[in-house]
């Protein structure tokens, strides 16, 4: 028998890692300018004044520049599925690929066709139009992160499907189930807030530098307030919504809560780590602790998880070891059981008669829930990377609390006018952009590195789901990736800083 | 409404749509084909700039053309999706590759501090305009000439090494370059898209000098356009085809496969003697009469000859993905597609179509109304 091929699985998972970090960089900008670009248009359009003509082209220059290596890096994620995860993409296409086809009907095409309007459209069609078309840019942009949410959000908790034997892959049953899974809902409005408060940060830092440098204060102050309200309102539903996608994976996905936590030894009435460090090289089963030192907040962990105080949260060992009190199977029985499953399907592909056939399909059903477990090498590789979980998502939350704090001073400053004087405030502004892009692509780690073993959630294990390649194959194109992206990004930064320093035009003078 | 339908006619529905996707995605390479004119049509920067503008106003449609045929192609037949990019893996990778550097550039060319320079973003522009047609016409070349794979759903409980589709090349795909009918696809369709460029500007552009080279340059992209693609119909219709035996499933050679397709299918022949008149049509009175009206006519021609390709290759028990590896692997509209389930669903979505060609249209006359000139694009900051 042949062993799967571990460093072409992670060689695979590494260029999708990459590609997918290096789009996320662009697409949360994308989802929330857009918005404040559309609001600030339609002043324009209210007011009729060049002031805000002149904001509003401002920052949809900066909005264009900013879509373009979206777009480019875009195209590779969507293909990549085929590329590199062929297996993947068979055994559940027929779920995975419909919210990407809707995506490209529905959303990318009504992005593209407006964003030519909203940029070249100033003197070519009605005012009206015009404005509409920045509002449909926005929408457009935040329906693809609907669908390609929605497919992503299907990956950890895989609801309203069924396996074929025949076909030997997952179908669909329930297109609504997948639409509406809470986890799909959470997952959306979470992520999309998160583009929100990115793009405000943007907003902010970029107009906190203007008033630094003394220069077209009136304009960054117009465009303060606006980024301040939008982001302060973003930021709450934030965190709100993050508390939704964590109890959502306390009941999914809890191997990835527990990490998420660093959470070996669970139980009842479960403290909430706020500060903690873990106790270096710590495994499953070994004694250390689990912690250095850790800051918990009672029992809060166990509310969060379960929406009751004394509610029980498994831990790492819990979780590999079982625990029938609570439900939980022990690993390796279910690994055992997938193996079942796994020949029993293998079983009724070859059985000849009908009766061998039924009887094999009702042991497939019977231990089908465990299927992904089957191919794990041992119970220890359902565990994911901890450390990298739970630091990640600490720092996510942290940064989320402080972004609440960041944006309701802020806001405070610009109504009460004072907000020139407030130079550490304005200083602290503009190092906060970089720090909502963090926060952001911490927000994946944590979705994406705490689901491992998993790309399907109990069902197919990413060593299932390569395509057929040499690692050296996929380690070419890793590299081209990487070349090609970070030369793109450097022109990109070069550009927008040079269009940010250029700034706005100034108010009235160089009419268009 | 969907649901009434037998899954085999679903199945076909959505070949259908796929098909279409593709031919309108051959049309619209005409942007690519524009940007491999942009110096040849323009004897300074300003001419220059007016190609530029003028295609960069439509290049996101071509491109998300593309990406909504990569994803209508996955939901409907994912066995495909998955034999093929993940097996002819450096082909689509190249494609894609010339994608990417092709979306930054209008965007980045002409902005200062763009770290590359104008010139390199304008060599991506040359370089997808050159690879993309070429490829994808050799990519889709492979669906009469056959590409070699197996496929092997029950390898799913090989638990040591689970993978279904496998590619049996080294060369992932690019092996299919060297084959004749292929290649002759890819160029013609390369011409094409040339030539298409020539009648968009013609169309598009407010100036009279390079109206006239656009007129000349379909006349030469016409000849060589011509006779790769005489070629590449001649080639498929004397040669094998393969055929599906509808009632064991088994896939067979038959002899002129795609020309006894073209004699069943009367409805598909004329749609492609109908389109080929059309693009030669389109040829004649952009290169004759310099009229900006030829893009109509090639380029309803162009979706009509594609389609009926396509559908050929698909339609009428035939492997519309064969593998010459092993011939039982190849993949059928009927065992490469989704479920009836996915497809119903996905049906529904597809009325949304009209709709969304429609809002395109609207957009794109009210845009078109004038067109683009000199002093359109100095006097916008925004222009590329
Ligand atoms: C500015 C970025 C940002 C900030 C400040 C936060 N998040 Fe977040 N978070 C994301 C950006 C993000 C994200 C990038 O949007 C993720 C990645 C995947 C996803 O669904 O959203 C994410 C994922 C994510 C997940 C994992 C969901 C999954 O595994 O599918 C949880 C549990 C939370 N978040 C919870 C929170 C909480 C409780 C926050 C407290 C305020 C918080 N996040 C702030
Ligand atoms: C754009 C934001 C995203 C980022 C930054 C991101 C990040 C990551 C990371 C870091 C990994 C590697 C995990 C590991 O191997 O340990 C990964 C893997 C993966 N992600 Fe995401 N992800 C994103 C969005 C998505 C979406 C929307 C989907 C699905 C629709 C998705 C599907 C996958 C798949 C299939 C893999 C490979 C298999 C695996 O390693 O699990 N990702 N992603
Ligand atoms: C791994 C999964 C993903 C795939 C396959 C994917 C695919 C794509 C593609 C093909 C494009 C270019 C579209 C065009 O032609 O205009 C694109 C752009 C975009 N994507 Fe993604 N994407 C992924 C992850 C995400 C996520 C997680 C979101 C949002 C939550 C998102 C939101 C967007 C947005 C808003 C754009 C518009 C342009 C921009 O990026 O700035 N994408 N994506």
């Amino acid at each position: 028998m042949e062993t799967i091929d571990m460093s072409l699985v992670d060689w695979s998972r590494a260029q999708f890692a990459l590609t997918a970090i290096y789009h996320w960089l662009f697409v949360p900008l994308t989802l929330g300018l857009s918005f404040i670009v559309a609001f600030m248009h339609y002043k324009y359009y209210k007011t009729k004044s060049i002031k805000w003509k002149n904001t509003t082209k401002f920052w949809m220059k900066l909005f264009g520049i900013n879509f373009a290596i979206g777009v480019a890096t875009g195209i590779i994620l969507e293909f990549e599925f085929g590329t590199n995860w062929s297996n993947y993409s068979w055994i559940v296409g027929d779920i995975f690929g419909a919210p990407l086809a809707i995506e490209g009907i529905l959303a990318f095409f009504l992005e593209s066709t407006f964003i030519a309007v909203m940029f070249f459209g100033w003197d070519r069609v009605s005012k009206k139009f015009h404005m509409l078309s920045s509002w449909f840019v926005a929408i457009g942009s935040n329906l693809s992160a609907l669908w390609i949410l929605v497919a992503n959000a299907w990956m950890q908790n895989p609801v309203g499907t069924q396996f074929n034997p025949d076909t030997a892959r997952n179908e669909m049953v329930d297109f609504w189930e997948i639409l509406f899974s809470p986890t799909a809902i959470y997952k959306f409005l979470h992520t999309i807030t998160n583009g929100y408060v990115v793009a405000s940060l943007f907003v902010i830092g970029i107009s906190a530098w203007f008033i630094l440098k003394g220069r077209h204060t009136d304009f960054a102050k117009r465009s303060m307030r606006i980024a301040a309200t939008f982001g302060l309102f973003a930021a709450l539903a934030l965190a709100y919504t993050g508390d939704g996608s964590a109890y959502n994976t306390a009941k999914d996905q809890p191997m990835k809560l527990a990490a998420m936590e660093g959470l070996y030894e669970g139980g009842s009435e479960q403290g909430l780590i706020t500060v903690g460090m873990l106790t270096p090289g710590k495994k499953y089963n070994d004694d250390k602790d689990d912690y250095v030192f850790a800051l918990k907040i009672p029992d809060f962990l166990s509310y969060l998880s379960t929406r009751n105080f004394d509610g029980y949260v498994p831990g790492i060992n819990n979780i590999i070891d079982g625990d029938k009190e609570h439900g939980l199977i022990p690993v390796e029985e279910r690994m055992m059981k997938g193996k079942i499953a796994i020949n029993a399907l293998k079983e009724y592909k070859i059985a000849e008669n009908k009766e061998d056939k039924a009887k094999a399909l009702i042991t497939f059903r019977e231990n089908y829930s465990h299927f992904g477990y089957g191919f794990l090498p041992d119970k220890e590789s359902a565990i994911p990377n901890v450390p990298l979980t739970f630091y990640s998502f600490h720092l996510m939350v942290g940064f989320g609390f402080y972004f609440i704090l960041f944006f309701a001073i802020i806001l405070y400053f610009t109504v009460k006018q004072t907000i020139d004087m407030r130079r550490f405030w304005l200083k602290l502004a503009v190092w906060t952009i970089p720090l909502g892009y963090i926060a952001s692509e911490l927000g994946w780690i944590v979705a994406e590195v705490g689901r491992q073993p998993w790309t399907i959630q109990d069902l197919l294990p990413t060593m299932a789901s390569t395509s057929h390649l040499s690692t050296a194959t996929v380690q070419i194109t890793f590299w081209l990736f990487a070349a090609l992206f970070t030369v793109l990004l450097i022109a990109e930064l070069k550009i927008m800083f040079h269009q940010i320093k250029l700034g706005p035009k100034e108010e009235g003078v160089n009419h268009v | 409404m969907f649901e009434n339908l037998s899954y085999l006619v679903l199945q076909q529905y959505w070949w259908i749509i796929v098909s279409l996707l593709a031919s309108l995605l051959v049309l619209l390479m005409f942007v690519q084909g524009g940007q491999t004119l942009f110096s040849q049509l323009s004897k300074n920067e300003t001419e220059k700039s007016l190609l530029v503008n003028s295609i960069g106003r439509k290049w996101d449609i071509t491109f998300t053309t593309l990406v909504t045929f990569g994803g209508a192609f996955f939901a409907s037949f994912p066995l495909f999706y998955s034999t093929s990019f993940g097996g002819a893996y450096w082909v689509w990778t190249i494609i894609l590759f010339s994608f990417i550097i092709q979306a930054v550039s209008y965007e980045y060319r002409t902005k200062s501090q763009n770290f590359l320079g104008r010139k390199t973003y304008d060599t991506f522009l040359f370089i997808n305009g050159v690879v993309a047609p070429i490829l994808i016409g050799i990519a889709v070349g492979t669906f009469f000439t056959g590409s070699e794979f197996s496929v092997d759903k029950l390898n799913i409980t090989n638990v040591g090494d689970p993978v279904i589709s496998r590619w049996q090349t080294a060369a992932h795909g690019l092996e299919a370059a060297l084959n004749i009918t292929n290649l002759s696809l890819g160029l013609a369709i390369f011409f094409l898209s040339r030539l298409s460029a020539g009648l968009y500007f013609i169309n598009n552009i407010d100036n009279e000098a390079i109206v006239k080279r656009a007129s000349k340059q379909v006349k030469i992209c016409a000849i060589p356009f011509l006779v790769f693609f005489l070629l590449f119909v001649a080639l498929i219709l004397t040669k094998e085809g393969f055929a599906v035996n509808p009632d064991t499933s088994e896939v067979f050679m038959e002899k002129f496969k795609y020309l006894h397709n073209f004699i069943e299918m009367p409805v598909v022949l004329i749609m492609f003697l109908i389109g080929v008149a059309g693009v030669l049509y389109g040829i004649f009175t952009g290169a004759f009469k310099s009229s900006g009206k030829g893009i109509w006519f090639s380029g309803i021609g162009t979706v009509l000859t594609v389609l009926a390709l396509l559908i050929s290759a698909g339609f009428n028990n035939t492997a519309f993905y064969p593998s010459t590896y092993d011939l039982q692997s190849s993949l059928t509209i009927q065992n490469a597609s989704s479920s009836e389930y996915t497809l119903t669903v996905m049906s529904y979505v597809s009325l949304l179509v009209p709709f969304v060609i429609a809002y395109i249209w609207y957009t794109w006359k009210s845009m078109n109304k004038k067109k683009v000139s000199e002093d359109d694009i100095t006097g916008d900051d925004m222009a590329y």
